[in-house]
């Protein structure tokens, strides 16, 4: 499939946020991709998930072990997200029913790797009227027209593997 | 259905996202073994934005106002259920807060017991068993720990981690006790109520139904086909009550054991809210044998020592067993006499019930102290001066185990 960049998405489990990411032809990192084959639960999360005892033990690349397991647990999926994210949209102050991660201490750490991260971030509030919301989608339309030129999945694996066979040459 | 009628008890797990911290898995195993299943009550997710203003509790974090609502749910028979178990993740401060009023708030609002504990992800089943064991017996077997009065002729073992206890009893009375250090699970438990039935003047055979409690339950109710077994919250807090004459309207119970201790909040004689300790040894009976060693007097000496000293004259650096009797010992390094040695042990103790289980029960008159280290006479001591309330120390208070144990089993005499 072809894609123009990783969009990192907050809420992370937004549908329609994802949905637009995806209009403009960009790939959204969304939580329901990391979680496919976990769901078994019921949680507000959604979809909602199971995490294994070794999941915490993995979050420890984001949070350190005094960080509780909830957060660790959730990183352990979010984390490879925001590493591979090239650009991110953040929407503040979003209703629950636009996506939701349960855990807000997880919230803040994720926005923070984001915003340090160094990569291109629209962060927008939610809209309340008929107004902020043109305004709204058109802001994350600009901004997604404004990100970098069409790629392959298969041509960046190429691109990733290229270091290496140059240190090969070498 | 109720529980009673169904056998299987629902659970409603209120919690933050255990299934983000590789728990659910031991949760499940822990619900599956007492024949409990969890459920999840209903919401409306629009409620998840409103709900701190109706609460009266807001927050941020999404998953803690779910808890909020499923609580209500709960309390407003939305959801119906036999118990609730609410859980956060340890070392998360907003989560202890929620937990605590939603566990408040349910207990003032319904008669659905209540339990509610902080996890990391190295909670494993067993840790949860006696936890979820006595939330379902509350659930299942209301009407057995109802019963306030013993009948025929019965017999209870607690076969806990330091000491085994038995009694024999007939006709609401302690006919017979036996008390010994527990060294092979059945070897211990023999003894003890071979001890109980020679001061009863009665053979194994005359016992119409035994109960048995503590961490050998199983292998000794197993053993001698008791007609109970029973974790030790529930049984250990009916003791209780019987013991102290308290058996009707509220209590709190505070059993320091020798692995861990328990703070349970008893209405009419049957647990409400409960916590139980056993992370940290520094709170346990243990701590005092190794001082008592420490000291060279032997443990039931300790007590009247204590009661000379003063915990103020020592510095406790820290609540772990191996590093608080460092401090101890430092102390008397520095000139500090056995009696404050003493009594700064039994107030580390009771200290760190006050501080780590005490805040997770509403503490209401009277206190009863029951367990071994109920016995060593700075304990209650200590305890009452950091509460500002009288404590209450039962006859016996050392064998509520093996009496609750007793008394529920003569449910079975007539059956």
């Amino acid at each position: 499939m072809n894609f123009l960049a990783k969009v990192f998405i907050y809420p992370v489990n937004s549908l329609i946020l994802a949905d637009l990411v995806e209009r403009f032809g960009h790939k959204p990192l969304t939580m329901m991709n990391q979680i496919r084959e976990k769901v078994t639960n019921i949680s507000l999360d959604s979809p909602p998930i199971n995490i294994t005892p070794e999941d915490p033990k993995l979050g420890l690349r984001y949070a350190a072990v005094e960080v509780p397991a909830g957060v660790r647990g959730r990183m352990a999926l979010i984390g490879p997200l925001i590493e591979e994210t090239e650009a991110a949209i953040i929407v503040e102050n979003p209703p629950t029913n636009f996506g939701c991660v349960g855990c807000n201490r997880t919230n803040e750490l994720m926005k923070y790797l984001i915003r340090s991260k160094g990569v291109p971030v629209l962060e927008v509030k939610y809209p309340e009227t008929d107004e902020e919301a043109r305004d709204f989608v058109n802001r994350i339309a600009a901004f997604l027209e404004s990100l970098p030129e069409e790629k392959s999945e298969e041509n960046e694996k190429g691109e990733e593997k290229e270091p290496a066979e140059k240190e090969d040459e070498k | 259905m109720s529980a009673e009628e169904s056998g299987i008890v629902k659970i409603a797990l209120v919690s933050c996202g255990s299934e983000y911290s590789g728990v659910q898995p031991e949760f499940e195993a822990a619900a599956a073994k007492v024949n409990a299943k969890f459920v999840y009550p209903e919401i409306d997710i629009a409620s998840i934005d409103t709900i701190g203003r109706d609460f009266g509790l807001e927050v941020a974090s999404g998953d803690l106002r779910l808890m909020m609502a499923r609580a209500k749910a709960v309390v407003e028979g939305t959801t119906h259920v036999d118990g609730v178990f609410i859980t956060t993740c340890f070392r998360c401060a907003e989560g202890a807060i929620v937990r605590n009023e939603v566990r408040r708030y349910i207990h003032k609002h319904s008669e659905i017991p209540v339990i509610s504990y902080s996890f990391t992800e190295r909670t494993s089943a067993g840790t949860l068993l006696t936890r979820l064991e006595a939330l379902t017996t509350i659930a299942r077997r209301r009407h057995l720990l109802a019963r306030e009065v013993q009948t025929g002729l019965t017999a209870g073992i607690d076969s806990g981690s330091t000491t085994t206890k038995a009694v024999v009893m007939r006709d609401n009375k302690i006919i017979g006790k036996g008390w010994v250090p527990t060294t092979k699970v059945l070897e211990s438990a023999e003894e003890a109520y071979s001890q109980a039935l020679k001061e009863a003047g009665v053979n194994r055979e005359e016992i119409q139904a035994l109960g048995t409690t503590g961490y050998g339950r199983f292998l000794i109710g197993n053993h001698f086909n008791a007609q109970l077994i029973q974790e030790e919250i529930t049984v250990n807090s009916k003791g209780a009550v019987y013991l102290a004459g308290r058996q009707k309207g509220s209590a709190t119970v505070i059993d320091i054991g020798g692995m861990d201790n328990k703070a349970i909040s008893v209405e009419d004689g049957i647990p409400g809210m409960f916590t139980m300790g056993g992370i940290c040894a520094g709170a346990s009976g243990r701590f005092f044998e190794m001082i008592s060693k420490r000291l060279g007097v032997d443990i039931t000496e300790l007590g009247a020592l204590a009661v000379k000293g003063m915990q103020e004259n020592v510095s406790m650096n820290s609540y772990c067993i191996v590093f608080g009797i460092q401090s101890l010992v430092n102390s008397l390094a520095k000139g500090a006499t056995p009696e404050d040695v003493a009594a700064a042990a039994c107030y580390s103790v009771v200290e760190q019930i006050y501080e780590q289980q005490l805040q997770e029960v509403d503490v209401k008159e009277p206190l009863i102290l029951v367990g071994g280290s109920s016995l060593i006479e700075g304990v209650p001591k200590a305890l009452g001066k950091l509460l500002k309330i009288d404590v209450l120390v039962p006859e016996n208070s050392h064998l509520i185990g093996a009496v609750g144990a007793a008394l529920l089993a003569s449910g079975y005499v007539e059956e």
